[in-house]
């Protein structure tokens, strides 16, 4: 059976359940009485959410964006009468600001760069842990998980014994290889690089169980049925598994890369953002022009920029999705 | 028999309510204090509360990481302590919040702080304007650590006096070093703006000019202190960028710098690692200055004690600061974490005299200056001077550009400044 037609036959399934749904609400409407005002119970049910949701996520999203365009800092602070409106100097500002494009630059490479690098590590781990030849499955799944619940700040101080360039482990087994030491977090180049295998070692467990689940949920009789055919490894894999896992991978793809583009952590308690701000990411700018030097104005306008770079790659990854269906 | 517990719970009863009566009476003040102080400061409280029966002293300890958020999100939101320590370079921060009270008044009716007891250098970082927020705590400033067998080995019995020995006496240890990757001096770029500051200073630079409205960094009084620095970097003799010494004092053990420029706080640090027959094997010394008839100047640094307008207890908070500022405790802070106190009397203490890293120190107070008082300041070193130190020691950027650049940053975070000014 090709994989259309099993989630075809999943979807009447659905269908089904859905118009008998509805049937049942409609008959709950009728027996209202004719004269009353109509809301729906639902909104009554879902208010409270609502409120909250408002209060606490659009009131300050929308002041943020206020905020955005007036120079807001610590003078602001003091007296009101400190405020001025300055409409879109910020937004000019970061367009001009070599910082800016710095921190752009080096969080595309990081998404760029590590992305994908984290979401074919976790497949191919959730591929090993989820084959019938394996054992202790739970225990390796365990192993694999434990860095992801691991504080960052703990990690950071492992891997940094890892980098060391004088008594480090990396350059200590790389010297085997008679390849000279590398100054991992000092050397400007290196420095993303090591981010990025860190971040990518850190990561890949959270995604690797979904794909677990994903892989989980494909019926064992379209591989008999291929192997029946005489089809090979790389052949069920490629015309089964990716196909089937299509869904769970456009959806780790994109939380991965909404949680990349908000890196962070790493940098900031590995290197700070150096050497030479070649690890500078944007939150980081963000981050240390809100809450280090309080220019909230500017720092709002950062944010509000960096979620729609965000916005704009997710359409484009569900974009992309689309065509390859 | 159980007419005499009744009686005796009845003398309780009434015991415990004029306890309660009393500890009504009472004013409950709070103090923020960061870091060991915190703990130390509340080892004081209880001798304090004996002499002031009618004062409660609540310490709240914050860790100094977070202080300065913290305290400004107290401020926004009104709930600011009554009185607290401030590092000295925020306070002109806090005043610009109008946050602070104005100790003018407090000072002229005091018998025991009073601004002669104090190093001149220091206590003028509180003031601003003609007025003083801030009253010195205990003190820290930079000087030059240095291994006495290293410089001995390149022919130096004493610390270099100048620019030049300091440049000439780098090269000589680099020299002997050789092939073995070790440097002579340890002047960090990302995350260190002191030492760029500090000779600035000394060879005149205001580092700001018109009263704090633009950068001066191009000015060639700047410009010669920051490529002479950047010439330690660019000639292998200071490691460049931090990763290359994750552990100070490690590396100053085994000799991979022989100088370094700090503070205090390293005393103890370098005590605990420098032992055995390296115990002996290193000094402190006063910073060299560009010519060589005195010390150089060096940053006035530490923490002030300062009172928030919003507290109703000023008078209480000024007895309790009262307290910290007698030569008793400052001293027992000084015995307990090494802060080094503020009044020059104490400095007479043979606690003191007895320790021989002292003697540069108490030479280098009475050569200290404030950095410039504009409340962007740390944004200003910490991210722009280091950034731009960086790329010039790193040979990204040559140093006139780069100092270029970094007055045209500096000229953008005052531009808030300029417009409050020239209001």
């Amino acid at each position: 059976m090709a994989p259309e037609q099993v989630r075809s036959r999943k979807y009447t399934v659905d269908k089904k359940k859905h118009e008998a749904k509805e049937k049942a609400g409609s008959r709950d409407l009728h027996s209202k009485a004719p004269f009353s005002v109509k809301i729906p119970a639902a909104y009554l049910f879902l208010a409270p959410a609502m409120l909250a949701i408002a209060v606490f996520f659009f009131i300050p999203v929308a002041a943020a964006f206020i905020i955005s365009f007036t120079d807001f800092d610590i003078y602001a602070l003091s007296s009101f009468s400190n405020l001025r409106f300055i409409a879109l100097k910020n937004y000019l500002r970061i367009f001009n600001d070599p910082l800016f494009y710095r921190a752009l630059k080096n969080t595309f490479y990081f998404v760029i760069g590590a992305g994908p690098l984290s979401i074919a590590v976790s497949l191919g781990a959730a591929m090993l842990l989820n084959s019938p030849m394996v054992r202790l499955k739970g225990l390796f799944r365990l192993f694999y998980f434990i860095p992801v619940v691991t504080t960052l700040v703990a990690v950071a101080v492992v891997w940094r014994f890892i980098y060391h360039p004088r008594f480090g482990i990396l350059n200590y087994l790389l010297g085997f290889l008679s390849v000279n030491p590398i100054d991992w977090l000092g050397d400007p180049d290196w420095a993303m690089p090591a981010i990025i295998l860190m971040a990518v070692w850190k990561n890949f467990g959270y995604n690797m169980i979904i794909f677990i689940a994903g892989l989980q949920n494909i019926p064992e009789y379209l591989y008999e049925a291929a192997v029946l055919e005489g089809a090979g490894w790389w052949h069920r894999f490629k015309s089964i598994t990716l196909p089937m896992l299509a869904p769970t991978t456009i959806f780790v793809g994109i939380i991965t890369m909404i949680g990349y583009f908000q890196l962070f952590a790493e940098p900031y308690v590995m290197t700070q953002g150096g050497p030479l701000n070649r690890t500078l990411s944007i939150v980081q700018y963000m981050y240390e022009e809100g809450f280090r030097w309080w220019n909230m104005g500017y720092s709002a306008a950062l944010a509000f920029v960096l979620f729609f770079i965000i916005f704009a790659a997710a359409l484009l990854q569900l974009r992309f999705q689309k065509d390859v269906e | 028999m159980k007419f005499t517990v009744k009686i005796l719970l009845i003398c309780l009863s009434f015991l415990s309510m004029s306890c309660r009566q009393q500890a009504e009476r009472k004013v409950t003040i709070t103090f923020w204090a960061m870091g060991a102080e915190g703990e130390t400061v509340q080892k004081l409280v209880p001798a304090f509360e004996n002499l002031n029966p009618g004062i409660h002293v609540k310490i709240q300890m914050i860790p100094w990481t977070t202080a300065q958020e913290k305290l400004i999100t107290a401020y926004a939101s009104g709930n600011t302590p009554d009185g607290c320590q401030l590092g000295n370079t925020w306070v002109p921060q806090f005043e610009a919040l109008n946050s602070l009270e104005n100790l003018d008044k407090w000072i002229k009716s005091s018998n025991v702080i009073q601004k002669d007891k104090y190093f001149p250098g220091i206590w003028d970082t509180n003031v601003l304007r003609g007025s003083t927020f801030g009253i010195p705590w205990y003190i820290d400033t930079r000087l030059l650590f240095y291994r006495t067998d290293i410089l001995a080995l390149a022919g130096y019995k004493n610390p270099p006096k100048t620019w030049a020995e300091l440049y000439d006496v780098s090269k000589k240890i680099k020299a002997l070093a050789g092939e073995s990757g070790r440097f002579a001096i340890y002047l960090p770029t990302s995350n260190e703006w002191a030492p760029f500051i500090i000779f600035g200073l000394q060879n005149g630079s205001d580092i700001l000019k018109d009263n704090g409205r633009y950068g001066d960094f191009s000015n060639i009084k700047f410009r010669e202190a920051f490529e002479y620095l950047i010439k330690f970097h660019k000639e292998g003799l200071s490691p460049v960028g931090i990763s290359q010494v994750t552990n100070v004092y490690q590396a100053f053990r085994d000799g991979y710098f022989a100088m370094y420029i700090s503070g205090p706080w390293n005393i103890r640090e370098f005590e605990k690692w420098m032992t055995g027959p390296l115990k002996d094997k290193w000094m402190t010394a006063a910073l060299p200055s560009p010519t060589g008839n005195k010390p150089g100047l060096s940053l006035a640094g530490g923490s002030s004690l300062v009172i928030f307008k919003e507290s109703p207890h000023k008078k209480e908070v000024w007895k309790f600061f009262e307290y910290l500022s007698s030569t008793q405790v400052q001293l027992r802070f000084y015995k307990e974490i090494n802060d080094l106190p503020a009044l020059k009397e104490a400095w007479h203490d043979s606690s003191i005299t007895g320790n021989k890293y002292m003697k540069a120190f108490f030479i280098q107070f009475q050569n200290v200056v404030a950095t410039p008082k504009v409340p962007e300041w740390e944004e200003i070193v910490f991210s722009k001077v280091q950034q731009y130190a960086e790329l010039a020691a790193r040979n990204v950027m040559p140093e006139s550009q780069a100092l270029k650049a970094l007055d045209h940053d500096v000229d953008n975070i005052l531009e808030k400044r300029r417009w409050l000014l020239s209001r």
